[in-house]
């Protein structure tokens, strides 16, 4: 029996068999689905990437406004075109922790205020220049200066001075950051020829493909640069991507062969897609959350009580089973969770209707809380909102809700109404998180958040280059924020791709977005 | 002629005006709404910077009506300028996608303006007999339900069950005319359904009309066969209210496949539109809606015209 499943494992690893035959001969044979499953993927990774042939992605989030400019990219098709022609200087490694790209290593000065990346030799772009360090400084320019349009402007604030050393890119900050090199990894931060001052559209980079054709919103086509650097990378010689908005429509495209993997399979319909012949769906935990977010310095929720009050009347576990449909992860009023790199497990606040009731009471507060909402905030927001709504009734605080506008939310509602739905997509470390939305000072501090300890400990944690102290640091700054802050974050939702057996090498897990850091078709092969 | 040449410079210029008339709604439209081209396009991602950098860009502190102007004159010279959004040039994008909706539109008339005359002929033929209520009920139902739905069913049943034709209907250049078709073959049969009740109906109404008067009893007197009647004498008699129905479904297929092209992703002007509409993009939006009302209000003028010169008192009144 052994050799019958050495046999097939290599049959269905070589794409000589499909996944759903392979599967009933191991049933045949006595194995049991999920060992089967295991098996399979393991033959398939022991069998090597194959080179060749064409992947099909049908992608979720993109219109025909697109730039091929990485500084404006603001979507999944934009980010995954990207990363199809260029790299950044690092990127975020599958297991945690960082790999080298354009840049091959990288340290600081003890006080980390100076960072230093060694840029590797020997890497061309796409129009056959080679890489220096100049070009580095070049794009890091474009994307700090004055007049930027950048998405990574926000990142950039604290660089006081960049200058190219021979092979070397050197940055000086003007206060300490551990943890600026997974700053790099942002992916606005493509290292393009002379930092595409020249042309940021021409889509030239050091990345494994180039663009051969490029219809903004409906599809991309990418032939394989020859000469790209790292031959574990680019395995087929053509990736064609297409813009498919309709979830419908693009879980149709994926049952019928028209593309080997999509993202963003709805969470209601995902069982369903995995019961199809051939397709597997996956999902993995993110940073990314669905909030409810109070202004902690507006009546009635610059009372502490009245924000435990919510916080205790919110049922998390019902909304990961009614929202997300199991799809996702329940939060604990911090917008951490174990996806971050230095994050330690804390005790999980859970519904409790009587404590609710006591802290309400103890507010004073009578009126009914006015709670915006829209479907753009995140998908199924209203409902959750009505959950929310039974949820708190139960412990005697009344909540209602005002149905917004799609059209504007971002603008006039979220960050400007003193309670509403959102969504937070999260990012690479904590340091980034909470400068972004929880220190004092900052442009998207949501929830009016206005600690002194939080702000010293914010600060004191990026100079720290301990690793266990600046845990413990971020371990009590989710505590401060969880028990005083106003954000409610009932949960963590999965990235929900589906892949087809005609394609290989996905990895489970890993850091990032969604279809591995929207790095699958780059890392993934045709098996058959 | 002189009569109908007068006409027909009389609904050009109507025309022309109407045209106007809809830039200055579409653009009042754009302002009405909530945030703005440089907000949509930084998303919840948005710092005042980089606002403000944007919208200095765009050019978006100029007051509105100089930029309804500037666009204007713009337009009038054929210049419909570039995306804000992506800085691509309007008239070239516009081009390819409204070739593919007119593709699209051309294909789908074909299959459908013939098959519902045919039908409608057919149903008078057998009139309140099965085939005339088959014919009617058919239509009917393909009508009243809504077309996404109509084009989901399909794409599950004809592209994911049956495989027979992709339900993303995905065209390119480099694709031949054979590999086009195929690839639009569920959004044609969607529009055809959609379409064919209206024009059969109307064919049927208005040629049962035309089967009331005395002639077409002399007609039957004289022992010319039903078909010959209907295609010889009845038909000829009832064109302008057919052609008048045609051309509004006509211009349906071209300004109304916004749904249909976004459920099968088919690269056309409806999609172009909702993508940008939804960005706030005013030069693409006023572009699309210009091009949308004069496919509108030329299919109409030529409905009107047709119709008076197919009928001699009004091609020669007194």
């Amino acid at each position: 029996m052994k050799n019958q499943i050495d046999y097939l494992k290599l049959r269905a690893a070589l794409g000589h068999i499909s996944r759903r035959e392979f599967m009933g001969r191991m049933g045949a044979l006595g194995v049991s689905a999920a060992l089967a499953n295991t098996m399979l993927a393991g033959a398939v990774r022991a069998a090597g990437p194959q080179k060749g042939g064409t992947i099909r992605v049908g992608i979720q989030g993109g219109g025909s406004g697109d730039s091929l400019d990485p500084a404006l990219a603001a979507n999944a098709t934009a980010t995954m075109v990207s990363q199809m022609w260029g790299e950044t200087l690092v990127e975020l490694k599958e297991g945690g922790g960082l790999e080298g790209r354009v840049a091959e290593s990288w340290s600081s000065t003890p006080d980390a205020k100076t960072w230093t990346f060694k840029i590797r030799s020997g890497v061309t772009f796409s129009n056959g220049k080679t890489v220096t360090a100049e070009d580095v400084l070049a794009t890091l320019e474009r994307h700090s200066g004055e007049d930027t349009k950048s998405g990574a402007l926000g990142l950039l604030r604290d660089i006081t001075g960049m200058r190219a050393e021979g092979d070397s890119f050197v940055m000086e900050l003007n206060q300490p950051n551990a943890d600026l090199p997974y700053l790099m990894a942002d992916y606005h931060l493509i290292i393009q020829p002379n930092g595409g001052k020249d042309d940021p559209t021409a889509g030239i980079g050091t990345g494994p493909y180039v663009v051969k054709s490029a219809e903004p919103g409906v599809r991309f086509v990418f032939e394989k640069y020859p000469d790209h650097w790292d031959s574990n990378r680019g395995h087929a010689s053509t990736v064609e991507m297409i813009v498919i908005n309709d979830d419908t429509a693009r879980m149709a495209a994926l049952q019928s062969g028209q593309v080997d993997m999509v993202n963003r399979v709805p969470p209601r319909t995902a069982a369903l897609v995995d019961r199809a012949p051939n397709i597997t769906v996956n999902s993995k935990s993110g940073p990314g959350h669905y909030v409810f977010i109070m202004h902690c310095d507006t009546a009635p929720f610059d009372n502490n009580d009245v924000r435990m009050a919510l916080k205790y009347g919110i049922n998390r576990q019902e909304m990961v089973d009614k929202i997300l449909f199991g799809y996702g992860s329940v939060g604990n009023d911090t917008p951490i969770n174990a996806s971050y790199p230095l994050f330690t497990d804390f005790e999980q606040r859970e519904y409790d209707p009587d404590k609710a009731a006591h802290h309400w009471k103890k507010s004073g507060a009578t009126d009914p809380i006015l709670l915006r909402t829209s479907d753009n905030s995140f998908p199924g927001a209203p409902d959750a909102a009505a959950l929310f709504q039974q949820s708190c009734a139960q412990a005697g605080i009344p909540v209602e809700i005002k149905r917004e506008p799609n059209d504007g939310y971002w603008s006039e509602v979220w960050n400007a109404q003193p309670f509403c739905t959102s969504y937070w997509g999260g990012r690479p470390t904590q340091d980034q998180m909470f400068t972004t939305a929880y220190l004092s000072t900052a442009d998207w501090n949501d929830t009016r958040f206005n600690n002194e300890t939080f702000d010293q400990l914010l600060l004191a944690a990026r100079a720290e280059l301990d690793e266990a102290k600046r845990t413990q640091m971020y371990s009590d700054m989710s505590t401060i924020v969880r028990d005083e802050g106003g954000l409610i974050c009932p949960m963590f939702n999965d990235f929900v791709d589906a892949l087809s057996d005609r394609v290989a090498g996905y990895v489970q897990g890993g850091p990032g977005y969604e279809l591995m850091n929207f790095f699958a078709p780059v890392k993934m092969w045709v098996a058959a | 002629m002189v009569p109908a040449l007068k006409l027909v410079v009389q609904r050009v210029a109507l025309g022309l005006l109407l045209l106007f008339l809809v830039s200055v709604l579409i653009f009042a439209g754009t302002q009405i709404l909530p945030g703005d081209v440089a907000q949509s396009i930084l998303g919840q991602s948005a710092t005042p910077e980089a606002l403000a950098n944007l919208r200095a860009e765009l050019g978006l502190n100029e007051p509105a009506v100089t930029r309804y102007l500037d666009w204007l004159f713009g337009a009038l010279q054929g210049d419909l300028g570039t995306a804000l959004t992506n800085g691509a040039s309007i008239s070239e994008s516009l081009g390819r996608r409204l070739g593919n909706t007119m593709f699209l539109a051309f294909w789908a008339a074909v299959v459908a303006v013939p098959l519902a005359i045919f039908l409608g002929l057919l149903a008078v033929r057998y009139r309140d007999r099965w085939p005339d209520k088959l014919i009617s009920g058919v239509t009917l139902a393909s009508i009243s339900i809504p077309e996404f739905l109509i084009g989901y069913v399909l794409m599950y049943f004809v592209g994911v069950k049956l495989g027979l034709a992709p339900s993303v209907a995905m065209i390119n250049d480099t694709m031949s005319l054979g590999q086009k078709l195929h690839a639009i073959a569920l959004p044609v049969a969607v529009l055809t359904l959609v379409v064919l009740a209206h024009m059969m109906r109307m064919t049927r109404a208005a040629i049962l009309n035309v089967m009331q008067s005395a002639y077409i009893e002399t007609a039957e007197l004289k022992g010319l066969s039903m078909f010959t009647i209907i295609w010889r004498h009845a038909f000829p008699n009832s064109i302008a209210p057919i052609v008048n129905v045609v051309m509004l479904n006509l211009a349906y297929l071209v300004v109304g496949v916004v749904v249909v092209e976004v459920v099968f992703t088919y690269p056309g002007m409806g999609q172009y539109l909702v993508d940008h509409v939804s960005k706030r993009d005013v030069p693409v939006v006023q572009a699309c809606g210009l091009v949308f009302a004069a496919v509108y209000i030329g299919l109409n003028m030529i409905a009107d015209i047709v119709s008076i010169l197919s009928n001699p008192r009004l091609r020669h009144p007194k």
